[in-house]
C-alpha cells in the first residue's frame, strides 16, 4: 500500500512578534522576551489510505499544532504536507478541500448566530460541491448520515447538545467530501456515555466512506481503540511510531512506557489498590528545552549520552520506529552479543 | 468499619430559577468514615459538583438546600448560622476546586496567600505560618518549598497550582476534603502523580476525602467507596471493586461497557443511547428510564434504594452477573 497523506520534515516556530521599539530594546540589553518556540520539529509521518494514525503527548507537546499543519489551517515554518500526490499549501494559503478538520470544542467551532444547516451548507456551496438550490438535500443527506434528524438544519448550535453539535461539526466537515480528517481532540468535551456515541460514529464513517484520518487525544485509551498506528510525541518531536497494538504492548521509548503506565486503568478484579507508576518532574518549558533527548531529564535510563546527543527516529522493524539512545544501544548489544 | 466523619442524609438541594424548579441534587444519602475515600461519578449535570458545594454551603441564591441533614463530626451543618459555618469550613471541611488558576489569587504571593488561609481560623505568628505552609508544601511534593513561598501562581505549572491548593485545603488538616475534579485539566504524567499522593496523604492524616469525577478509572484507582450519580439522585453506590465488577443499575453498567479499555479495538462501543436530560424537564420516578432498555411501564414511579450486602442500587430490574451469562 501506498502513503497516502506524506508529512515532510515539518516544522513549525512560534516567535514572539515584536515591534520595532521591542526590538531595539531587546538589542540594547531590555528585558524582552526573544526566544521562539518550537512547537514541531523536523516531524517526518507518512499514513495510507484508510488508515487512521492516532497522535497521543501531552498538553504543550504539539499534537494540535501538527494537526494543524497537516489540515493547512498553519502554514508550516519549514518541510510540506502532501495528499495524494498534491501539496495542501502553496505559497503560504491552503490550496485543497481535500482536508477537513473536527475541532475538540463544539461549542466554539460553530458560528453561534447561524443556522446549523447554512453552516453545513456554506463550505460545500463556496466550493461547488452543490448549488444553492440543492444545498438542502445535500444537507439533509449529510444530516441522516451523521445520526441528526434533517428536520434540524434550521436550528441554531444552542439548541443541540454537545454530543449532537460534534455530529454536526463532523457533518460539516464530511460535506467536503475530503480524503483526510483531522479530529482534534473530538470527545474530550464530551460525557462519557455520549463519547462512545461520537467514536461509534467516527469509527463508521471512516470505514464506509474510506477516509484516511489523523485522530489526535491525550486520552491513551480513546486512541488505542480508533487507531491503526499511533506516533507519540513529545515537545514537538515524535518519539515513537508504530501499529498500535505493538506499541501499546510493548512500548519501545521509556516515555511511551511511562505515559502509559501513569494512565490510571479501571481496576475491575483488585480489592487492594493498585500502584500505577509515575512520570518524575513535568514538562519542560519547550521555550527552552533541555540539550540532547528531549525527555533525558525525567528518564530513569538517561546516561551522559542521552543528554549531549538528539537521538534520530530510527527503524526498529518493518513498522516501527523510535527515537531513544538506549533503544540504540539494547541493539547493538543484540547484535554484538 | 472505623468512626463516620461526614453522614449526608436525604440531602435535596433545588434551584429555584425562572424557568422552573432544578432538582439538582435530589435524596442523596452516605456515610464517609475517617480517611476514607469516596468517589462521586456523573457526567455533567448530574449534581456531584452541586452535591460538593452543598457540604460546604457554598450554593448561593437562587439555590438552597431544601431539605436533609449533613452531620459534620456529630454537628448538623445545615441549620448553623454563616458566621458558624464559616468557621468550619476550611478548618474541618474544605474543598479543591477543578481549575487551580481560578482558584489561587494571582496579585499575591503563595506565602501571603496560605498565611490568609492559615489565619482564617488560627492565631499563629509570621515565622511559624511560613513553617507551616512550607511544610506542607514539602508534603505535597513541591521542591524547594521554602523558596516558593516567594513566588506568584503565575511561577507555577498547572500541575504545581493545584497541589498548592491542595496543601491550602490540608493547612487545618480537616476531617474531610471536597476534591471536585482536581485533576481533569492536568496532564496524565501529572494526574498519575497527584493521585498516589492525595491516596497517602489521606492515610498518613487521617482526611476522608469525596473526590468528585467524571472519569471511573481515576476514582477505581483511587476511592475505596463509590456513589454513582445521575439526574440529582445516586444510582448506586457500594465498595468501588464490587459496584465496578458486578454493577446493578443500568446506567453504571452502561457506562462502565461504554469505556474503550473494556472493548476490544476497533469494535463498536456499547453506547447508551439518547442524551442525558435537562433537569427542568425530567421525567416521573426513575430518570434514566427513557435510555434503558430495561425500562417498564412500573420505572415511571421512583424505585427506592434497594440496600443489600453494603451496597445499593435505585432500580426495580437490576443487571447482575448471571443475567449477562443467560444473555
Amino acid at each position: 500500500m501506498s502513503d497516502f497523506l506524506s508529512i515532510d520534515n515539518v516544522s513549525q516556530i512560534f516567535g514572539p512578534n515584536l515591534t520595532t521599539g521591542e526590538k531595539i530594546a531587546a538589542k540594547l540589553g531590555g528585558k524582552v522576551e526573544t526566544r521562539s518556540v518550537r512547537a514541531v520539529s523536523d516531524v517526518t509521518l507518512s499514513v495510507r489510505k484508510g488508515e487512521t494514525l492516532g497522535l497521543v503527548g501531552e498538553s504543550g507537546c504539539g499534537k494540535s499544532t501538527l494537526g494543524r499543519l497537516i489540515a493547512g489551517i498553519l502554514p508550516p515554518t519549514s518541510g510540506k504536507v502532501v495528499i495524494g500526490g498534491a501539496p495542501v499549501m502553496k505559497n503560504g494559503s491552503k490550496v485543497t478541500t481535500r482536508v477537513q478538520t473536527v475541532f475538540q470544542d463544539p461549542f466554539a467551532s460553530l458560528d453561534p448566530r447561524m443556522k446549523v444547516g447554512n453552516t453545513v451548507a456554506e463550505g460545500p456551496i463556496a466550493h461547488t460541491l452543490t448549488t444553492k438550490s440543492e444545498a438542502p438535500s445535500y444537507v439533509a443527506s449529510w444530516f441522516e448520515r451523521v445520526g441528526l434528524d434533517p428536520v434540524w438544519v434550521d436550528r441554531y448550535p444552542h439548541q443541540f447538545s454537545g454530543g449532537q453539535r460534534q455530529r454536526i461539526a463532523i457533518a460539516r466537515a464530511l460535506a467536503m467530501q475530503p480524503d483526510v480528517l483531522i479530529c482534534d481532540e473530538p470527545v474530550a468535551s464530551l460525557d462519557v456515555s455520549i463519547q462512545a456515541q461520537i467514536i461509534n460514529l467516527f469509527l463508521e464513517l471512516t470505514r464506509d466512506l474510506g477516509l484516511t484520518s489523523v485522530f489526535i487525544s491525550h486520552d491513551l485509551s480513546v486512541v488505542q481503540h480508533v487507531s491503526d498506528r499511533v506516533a507519540v510525541m513529545y515537545l514537538g518531536r515524535i518519539v515513537e511510531l508504530g501499529p498500535v497494538a505493538q506499541v501499546f504492548g510493548e512500548p519501545a521509548h521509556p516515555y511511551t512506557a511511562a505515559l502509559f503506565g501513569s494512565v490510571p486503568k479501571l481496576v475491575l478484579d483488585a480489592e487492594e489498590l493498585v500502584h500505577f507508576d509515575t512520570i518524575e518532574g513535568e514538562v519542560p518549558s519547550p521555550l527552552s528545552p533541555p540539550s540532547g533527548c528531549y525527555y533525558h531529564p525525567r528518564c530513569p535510563l538517561a546516561t551522559q549520552t542521552c543528554g549531549a546527543t538528539q537521538p534520530v527516529m530510527q527503524q526498529i522493524s518493518d513498522l516501527r520506529a523510535v527515537a531513544c539512545h538506549h533503544f540504540e544501544k539494547q541493539q547493538a548489544d543484540a547484535i554484538s552479543g | 468499619m472505623s468512626e463516620t466523619v461526614l453522614s449526608v442524609k436525604n440531602l435535596r438541594t433545588h434551584f429555584f430559577t425562572r424557568a422552573g424548579v432544578l432538582k439538582a441534587v435530589d435524596g442523596v444519602s452516605f456515610d464517609l468514615a475517617k480517611g476514607e475515600i469516596m468517589g462521586l461519578v456523573g457526567e455533567s449535570g448530574s449534581g456531584k459538583t452541586v452535591t460538593g458545594f452543598s457540604l460546604l454551603g457554598l450554593v448561593d441564591a437562587p439555590g438552597r438546600i431544601v431539605e436533609g441533614s449533613i452531620k459534620l463530626n456529630g454537628t448538623e451543618l445545615t441549620t448553623l448560622s454563616d458566621v458558624a459555618l464559616r468557621s468550619r469550613r476550611g478548618r474541618e471541611i474544605s474543598m479543591i476546586f477543578q481549575d487551580p488558576i481560578a482558584t489561587l489569587n494571582p496579585m499575591l504571593t503563595i506565602g501571603q496567600q496560605m498565611k490568609l488561609a492559615i489565619d482564617a481560623h488560627e492565631r499563629l505568628g509570621n515565622r511559624a505560618a511560613e513553617i507551616r505552609a512550607a511544610e506542607l508544601l514539602t508534603q505535597v511534593g513541591i521542591p524547594s518549598a521554602a523558596a516558593r513561598l516567594r513566588a506568584y501562581p503565575h511561577e507555577f505549572s498547572g500541575g504545581m497550582r493545584q497541589r498548592v491548593a491542595i496543601a491550602i485545603a490540608l493547612l487545618h488538616r480537616p476531617s474531610v476534603i471536597v476534591a471536585d475534579e482536581p485533576t481533569t485539566a492536568l496532564d496524565v504524567s501529572i494526574q498519575a502523580q497527584i493521585l498516589f499522593q492525595m491516596r497517602d496523604l489521606a492515610r498518613e492524616t487521617g482526611t476522608a476525602m469525596i473526590w468528585i469525577s467524571h472519569d471511573l478509572a481515576v476514582v477505581s484507582s483511587l476511592a475505596s467507596k463509590l456513589a454513582v450519580m445521575y439526574a440529582g439522585r445516586i444510582v448506586e453506590q457500594g465498595q468501588t471493586a464490587t459496584l465496578l465488577r458486578d454493577p446493578r443499575h443500568p446506567y453504571t453498567a452502561g457506562l462502565i461497557a461504554s469505556l474503550p479499555a473494556t472493548a476490544k479495538p476497533g469494535a463498536p462501543l456499547t453506547q447508551i443511547r439518547g442524551t442525558t436530560p435537562s433537569l427542568l424537564s425530567l421525567p416521573p420516578g426513575c430518570a434514566f428510564a427513557p435510555r434503558c432498555d430495561r425500562a417498564t411501564d412500573r420505572c415511571s414511579t421512583e424505585p427506592n434504594m434497594t440496600v443489600q450486602d453494603s451496597r445499593g442500587w435505585r432500580c426495580f430490574y437490576p443487571v447482575s452477573q448471571r443475567d449477562e451469562v443467560s444473555a
